[in-house]
């Protein structure tokens, strides 16, 4: 499955992102700068990671989200290419527009840095097949922006459509609904607080974090 | 070309939990300010623009609403003046 880790200035879980990606989906799994007018050919999943994209000024994420190579991702997505935003990148997302909502500061003005239980809400997306519906899985979280925040609207409607992916067991930020993740409507954007890509080898604490990469190895075709 | 200057204040929507605002009015209270209330912190950003003032506008407004603010949990409001 060929990755593209989008790098932003500022971006510092890039890093992590390649390896998590390089392990478990794509030995060829590359950074791609965000001046690039296009993704390489053939990309299959671009991988937005955490970080501090242009120092969040103005906003988390929001002028990488208006940086050149985010109409490239637009375009992917459209495609119904996969999109994995995982912190920063999950704000990059819902500036981008790809998905709903917003993140805001932390209810209590913490930057907050812990392992932290998720349940799986639906374990039927292309990002969550490996997991078992309801399994509690431990991701670390590592963020001062992560209070998930939409309309009444919205957040009934991402209820309803089963596309609240993640959930906090003991909400940290105080998101709307606990919400740790999301998806877009066709289901092939995925925006996340916490850090499944922290969690991929015993060396770091947990390996939960592997059951949403071999997801998506799985809905790729071999 | 006439020559603007502009104005920009964004602030979080009411419906918004504002820690910064609570904070700050949290501290206004311990320094005997007990009177004061409803602290909302936000941002003001100053942009010169060049051009008719009808197209102006018309950009300043597209700029705001798309990129300068988030209008899922932020109002912003402008003001535009001439460059003397």
């Amino acid at each position: 499955m060929k990755t593209a880790v989008i790098q932003f200035p500022g971006s510092n879980c890039d890093a992590d992102a390649l390896h998590a990606a390089r392990l478990t989906l794509d030995p060829d799994a590359q950074f791609v700068w965000h001046t690039e007018a296009g993704l390489p050919q053939g990309t299959d999943l671009v991988f937005l990671p955490g970080g501090f994209s242009y120092g969040d000024h103005l906003r988390s994420g929001a002028i990488a989200a208006r940086s050149p190579i985010m109409a490239a991702v637009k375009e992917h997505a459209e495609r119904g290419g996969y999109v994995l935003g995982v912190c920063n990148g999950f704000q990059v997302l819902t500036e981008a527009g790809l998905l709903p909502g917003a993140l805001s500061r932390n209810r209590d003005l913490h930057f907050r840095c812990a392992p932290v239980h998720l349940r799986v809400e639906n374990a039927h997306t292309a990002f969550t097949a490996a997991y078992q519906p309801g399994q509690i899985i431990e991701i670390p979280i590592a963020h001062g922006e992560g209070n998930y925040y939409a309309d009444p609207e919205t957040v009934a409607r991402l209820e309803t459509e089963g596309r609240v992916v993640f959930r906090y067991l003991d909400n940290p930020n105080g998101s709307l609904n606990d919400i740790a993740g999301i998806v877009n409507e066709r289901g092939n954007v995925l925006g996340m607080m916490p850090h499944p890509e922290r969690a991929v080898e015993e060396l770091l604490g947990s390996v939960d974090g592997r059951g949403l990469f071999a997801s998506l190895k799985g809905a790729w075709p071999a | 070309m006439p020559t603007y200057h502009a104005k920009v204040i964004v602030t979080l929507k009411p419906s918004i939990l504002d820690p910064q605002g609570r904070t700050v009015e949290r501290a206004l209270s311990h320094l005997d300010h007990a009177n004061v209330s409803g602290v909302r912190v936000g941002k003001y950003i100053e942009l010169t623009l060049t051009g008719e003032r009808a197209d102006v506008e018309r950009q300043l407004a597209e700029l705001v609403e798309q990129v300068l603010s988030n209008p899922v949990m932020e109002n912003a409001r402008w003001e535009l003046e001439e460059a003397q």
